[in-house]
């Protein structure tokens, strides 16, 4: 059993749901990334998706894109992001950390160099938003070999014929993207969502991520009702973006975001 | 690099997948993969129906006014010594150059796709200009994405972007060029994807993109071979055109791949120079990597991120490639050179004076390339360059290097 499974099936026996922060890694310093998966784990999150930052991302909002830049301004590469997994691996032996971001960081280094060094590094999974199964096959079969997730997304606007498709490639978990959008846009219809998920249901298994519109502790407490994971990421770059010239106020500031969701979806 | 390819096969590319070989295919996001395959089934369907067909027809001829003559460059080819340089006038098309053709193609698309928003992203203009165009002709609601960089550099287009009713918004993340535009009229895709068809300017993109462009532009090669024969007796031994995304390149070179001794130059924006690394020159020098939904030749660092690219063109002012090119250059179907700024320039003021021909800049780039090879070549070969767009847009930016303010 993977560390995601692991983690997600416990959370599942204790009635729970993961809360999964997303951060863009060296966003807005290189130094700061280590003590925020830290200050986010100690907050309450279940699995960390760290952002690999690209020059082009193209499935973001203006959000995660300047999240980029920030990092991309200190050359932060995928060697250095793996190097960061390894930092917070030394203490932490736990918490899931699943790498998201776009294909052609990971092609630039080789597909079988990136399987082996994100090994060593201690990731757990990758989700690579423009890497849909058609294409994944070569890096996803090699990747779980390795015995790492691949986490792929359902949209709404997936046919059941490829839900079907993608819930076969997929393993961890899947991710649901619950608006037609891009990352930090319109606040998301938890009805719609709900009727959703119980299509996804009918296809697979594996727990089920939501994300895209997930901006406070109402709507991830409203989120974690329906789905077995609540992942927010650009309410949190935004803070980051806020306290950029302050980096050392960054880990508490958003693990106080973090932690006020946690709360609203225990309560839940 | 691959052996033996029976250059016939390169005609049946891309693959029901959108794959030229180990380029192309479709790494989009997921929201888009359902409008993908829409389009692609749709666009399989009517561009083999003769409704299609013949309602395209008519618009190229009486709308954009083709056949493009195929003119002789009697005097130019004179003082070269050299080949016989025919160029190929899609600077006569309407709007001035060759990306209407493609235009008039995507917009009978989404009119059947009963679509009532299309956008686009343009580098030059020249695209968003074509888009608007055709936007403004099927009352469609039109908007143009264009990198803040170039909407300073290119306020003429911009300005006839609005008058024809175009609304066209500045993008100021990233490089502020082509490519950031081309970024944000993705987005604008996820976002509104159940109402927007996105126009794309180039044979880039996540299939069927860099197919369905290649056929609405082949309407080039199609004209020029049929032309050749016509007018020379023979087909000419040499072909060149400009490559930034490569629509007009494709468009010129695809109906003459199955025939093997008609040589395939497509030239890249070499800018200041491919040893000084301010370039546009990813299949020169570049490598392969994944991009704006297909994987192609790019320009990249070591670690994967894109980079920024230099021409004194907008229009060929972009990291990558059209993915059936990639594939050309690694069969050796077709070969690829780089054109440096200076020598571009020099070419637009020798087209000028010699034949009176003002070409645009991008165009300017196959022009160049024509006058380095035709003196290496016999007076009885023929050598025909894609003269893909007229000059007036470029005349500031020919002025701004002379010291005049226009």
């Amino acid at each position: 059993m993977s560390r995601i499974e692991n983690r997600l099936a416990r959370l599942k026996a204790e009635g729970r749901s993961a809360l999964i922060p997303y951060v863009t890694a060296g966003d807005p310093a290189p130094g700061v990334t280590v003590n925020l998966m830290h200050a986010l784990v100690e907050a309450g999150a279940d699995i960390i998706e760290l952002g690999v930052p690209f020059s082009d991302p193209m499935a973001d909002g203006p959000v995660i894109q300047l999240a980029c830049e920030r990092a991309l301004v200190h050359g932060v590469t995928l060697k250095d992001v793996l190097a960061m997994v390894s930092q917070f691996r030394e203490t932490d032996a736990d918490t899931p950390v699943v790498l998201m971001g776009y294909t052609n960081p990971i092609e630039a280094m080789g597909y079988a160099d990136f399987i082996e060094r994100a090994k060593v590094a201690g990731v757990d999974g990758v989700l690579t938003v423009d890497l849909p199964p058609e294409e994944a096959e070569a890096f996803t079969g090699p990747l779980k070999q390795a015995g790492m997730d691949a986490v792929f997304l359902l949209a709404p606007t997936t046919s059941e014929a490829r839900m079907r498709s993608i819930c076969e490639a997929s393993s961890g978990y899947v991710y649901y993207v619950s608006v037609k959008g891009v990352t930090g846009s319109a606040a998301l219809d938890v009805e719609a969502v709900a009727g959703q998920l119980e299509k996804i249901r009918a296809q697979t298994g594996l727990p089920l991520g939501v994300g895209f519109g997930i901006k406070d502790g109402a709507s991830a407490a409203a989120v974690s009702r329906i789905a077995d994971g609540v992942i927010v990421g650009s309410v949190l770059v935004n803070k980051i973006a806020e306290l950029a010239s302050e980096p050392d106020k960054v880990p508490a500031a958003v693990a106080a975001i973090v932690a006020d969701m946690r709360a609203a979806m225990d309560r839940a | 690099m691959p052996k033996n390819i029976d250059f016939k096969t390169l005609m049946d590319l891309p693959d029901t997948q959108g794959h030229f070989g180990p380029y192309g295919g479709r790494f989009a996001s997921e929201t888009l993969m359902g409008a993908l395959d829409e389009l692609a089934e749709l666009y399989e369907r009517l561009w083999h129906s003769p409704e299609f067909q013949e309602e395209f027809d008519r618009d190229l001829a009486h709308y954009v006014g083709r056949p493009s003559p195929l003119y002789h460059a009697e005097r130019l080819s004179r003082e070269l010594g050299g080949a016989q340089i025919y160029l190929k006038r899609e600077d006569l098309n309407h709007t001035g150059a060759h990306k209407v053709n493609n235009t008039i193609g995507q917009a009978l698309l989404a009119k059947f796709m009963g679509k009532p928003r299309i956008i686009a992203e343009t580098g030059a203009g020249q695209h968003g200009v074509a888009s608007a165009t055709v936007a403004a002709r099927l009352g469609l609601k039109c908007v143009v994405y264009m990198g803040a960089e170039d909407v300073r550099r290119q306020a003429l287009n911009v300005y006839r972007m609005k008058l024809l009713g175009a609304e066209v918004v500045p993008v100021e993340s990233g490089t502020r060029t082509l490519k950031d535009a081309l970024n944000e009229a993705m987005r604008d895709w996820v976002t509104n994807v159940d109402d927007t068809f996105y126009i794309i300017g180039t044979v880039a993109g996540p299939h069927p993109y860099p197919k369905l462009v290649r056929d609405f532009q082949s309407v080039i090669g199609r004209e020029a071979r049929r032309q050749c024969l016509d007018q020379i007796g023979r087909l000419p031994d040499a072909l060149v055109a400009c490559v930034g995304g490569g629509s007009n390149a494709i468009g010129l070179f695809y109906p003459f791949i199955p025939d093997a001794a008609v040589r395939m130059v497509g030239v890249e924006a070499g800018g200041y120079g491919i040893e000084t690394g301010k370039h546009a020159a990813p299949l020169c020098a570049g490598r392969p990597g994944v991009l704006h939904g297909n994987r192609t030749y790019l320009m990249e660092d070591d670690a994967g991120q894109i980079i920024g690219t230099h021409s004194v063109s907008a229009g060929l002012d972009y990291p990558g490639v059209g993915p059936e090119h990639a594939w050309l250059k690694d069969t050796g179907r077709a070969e690829y050179v780089a054109i440096n700024d200076d020598e571009a320039l020099d070419a637009f003021r020798t087209l000028t004076r010699v034949e009176g021909i003002m070409p645009a800049l991008e165009s300017s780039h196959a022009v160049a390339q024509a006058i380095k090879m035709a003196p290496g070549m016999r007076p009885d070969e023929v050598l025909v360059v894609n003269l893909s767009g007229r000059g007036d847009k470029d005349i500031h930016t020919v002025a701004e290097i002379d010291g005049i303010t226009v």
